[in-house]
């Protein structure tokens, strides 16, 4: 079973030019543990001298079977290993899984519920922009930029592990709701952050954006345009940049997020510095939003009243026998899902993250596929470094945003 | 369009899916993208519906138009024996490494893919993992008491 084999030039063979063949231009490995590659990505690269002629992506070193775990499990234990999958976007992948069951069994959502949903989503979103920002500048060789990100993206962890215990994967989006209601002191932490994290981001552009370094490294390198962004599936700021103007908050509104004005920052030069000022501009415009939603923030349950989906809560636990049955039938065998199939996308911070989630009527999801935006948006790799240096394929795979756990699951 | 192809329309809490037949896929994705707009493949993925033979597999392929703001799901029904049928990578380019993953996963052939490899498994890995009969595994987890034990029945690429 395990017999060595190894990988051959001739099992290569249609994806290199021929001139690698006759050994004109050099094969290289660049990865799996190389630090500018963001996780463990493995890149073959084609080059003639320092230019990159082909670039030929090798994923699947954090391939975890989450799919194939996930038929194994109750809905409500898959649900802790939707954390796994993008661990910069620990929140969003809650939010889709749960927003995929609650479309199945048309749960309904209390407006508390869909409000905090909203801030943590939009609060995480920032936290993934400012890990994309810190390890992008440190490609570029800007390393205090990186330790700035990440002393503000500390921040935001503390705020999701006051609700949820944990600084990552809390899983605190539940079927129905919330796993509890935010404790007092977050609404105060979260103005907090609100009052300062402006001036944060001007000091981040203070830093990059007229950087003639910064600049000279960014500018015109890796141009998507607008027709390749759609043929090839590009969702996100990455298509943003490009000329895309598609938002699934905007398209198709989901968690209540028709209620709140906000922009869609786009551009059309579609290279490395447009998708560097995108991202700068959304991190702007989710601090619109959860403004916005912390002034209607309204008390009011977080969970759904559906006691078939939603555990009673443990202080009826002592008082009332049908909650205790409740509680058993949830904690043992699961909920029983309706049959059929749905597909559920939300805007997760690299683009379009989709469930589709089918069942066949039992407590286990029959299957479980995630259209991950990494995996999409990691295919144009190879179309934006052709003809570029090695240094800048640098900066290339980090202004496609991609983690390597959502790309590989 | 519904007279050209054999298709079938369900919807299903809002969404619409068609039934298309695996030999008519390539025709009725190209008229999906030329004469309604629908410019991109979201994803693209399949169902194991084992110990059904026919048909065993679903896939699925999900289509968004970007104009119309729409989305559509393709089912292709496909029998559980040497599965096989055409790629749409001319259509939509980002197909690639769905089909790859899919044929990784499932062991569903594309006929003329330009780059038919695993992408997830390794490339000497034997099975296609999200096939309903193949078996979920486990690592055992090893302790100081029983570690040597494990390790030496443990399956390793030995020297």
């Amino acid at each position: 079973m395990f017999e060595k084999t190894e990988v051959t030039l001739d099992e290569l063979r249609h994806l290199v030019s021929d001139r690698a063949l006759g050994g004109d231009t050099v094969l290289l490995n660049m990865g799996p543990q190389h630090p500018s590659t963001h996780g463990v990505l493995r890149l073959l690269l084609e080059l003639d001298g320092e230019t990159v002629i082909n670039c030929i992506p090798d994923i699947g070193f954090l391939h975890t079977g989450i799919e194939k775990n996930m038929e194994a499990k109750t809905y409500i234990k898959a649900a802790v290993m939707t954390d796994r999958l993008d661990y910069l976007n620990t929140v969003g992948n809650n939010l889709v899984y749960c927003l995929a069951i609650e479309k199945l069994v048309e749960l309904d959502v209390p407006p508390r519920a869909q409000v905090i949903r909203v801030i943590l989503a939009e609060l995480q979103r920032i936290a993934s922009h400012l890990v994309w920002l810190g390890t992008q500048s440190l490609d570029l060789a800007a390393m205090s930029v990186f330790l700035y990100c990440f002393r503000e993206r500390e921040w935001i962890m503390d705020i999701i592990e006051m609700c949820g215990g944990q600084r990552m994967m809390a899983t605190f989006i539940r079927p129905g709701g919330l796993w509890r209601d935010v404790p007092e002191e977050f609404e105060d932490a979260v103005r907090q952050f609100l009052k300062i994290f402006p001036a944060r981001i001007d000091e981040y552009e203070a830093l990059l954006t007229k950087n003639p370094l910064f600049l000279e490294r960014t500018r015109w390198i890796g141009v998507l345009s607008r027709e390749d962004a759609i043929r090839w599936g590009v969702t996100g700021p990455s298509a943003r940049a490009s000329g895309v103007n598609f938002d699934l908050r905007k398209a198709q509104p989901y968690s209540g997020y028709e209620q709140y004005e906000f922009d869609i920052p786009t551009h059309t030069d579609g290279d490395t510095y447009v998708r560097y000022s995108v991202r700068i501009e959304e991190m702007r415009q989710s601090l619109r939003i959860v403004q916005q939603a912390l002034d209607k923030l309204a008390d009011g349950p977080v969970r759904s009243n559906n006691r078939k989906f939603v555990p009673p809560p443990r202080s009826e636990l002592g008082t009332s026998m049908e909650a205790v049955i409740h509680h058993f039938k949830l904690w043992t065998e699961g909920f029983l899902v309706p049959e059929g199939a749905v597909y559920v996308p939300v805007e997760s911070p690299r683009g379009e993250l989709g469930v589709y989630l089918e069942s066949d009527g039992g407590p286990k999801p029959y299957r479980v596929y995630w259209r991950t935006p990494s995996f999409v948006n990691l295919q144009v790799l190879p179309l934006l470094s052709k003809g570029h240096f090695v240094a800048d394929l640098v900066a290339l795979i980090g202004t496609i945003d991609i983690v390597l756990g959502d790309a590989d699951r | 369009m519904a007279g050209r192809f054999s298709i079938e329309a369900s919807q299903f809490r809002g969404e619409t899916s068609l039934t298309v037949m695996p030999d008519q896929i390539v025709d009725v994705c190209r008229s999906l993208r030329d004469d309604f707009s629908f410019d991109m493949l979201s994803g693209q993925t399949a169902v194991d519906y084992w110990p059904e033979q026919e048909p065993r597999f679903h896939l699925i392929y999900q289509l968004y138009s970007l104009a119309e703001n729409l989305r559509l799901r393709l089912r292709v029904p496909l029998n559980g024996n040497a599965p096989s049928l055409s790629t749409i990578e001319e259509i939509y380019p980002n197909a690639n490494w769905h089909e790859r993953e899919v044929f990784d996963m499932f062991g569903i052939n594309f006929e003329g893919h330009s780059d038919l490899r695993r992408i997830l498994m390794p490339y000497d890995w034997e099975g296609h993992p999200l096939r309903k009969d193949y078996p979920l595994g486990y690592e055992e987890v090893q302790f100081s008491f029983n570690y040597d034990e494990i390790d030496r029945r443990k399956p390793y690429a030995r020297e």
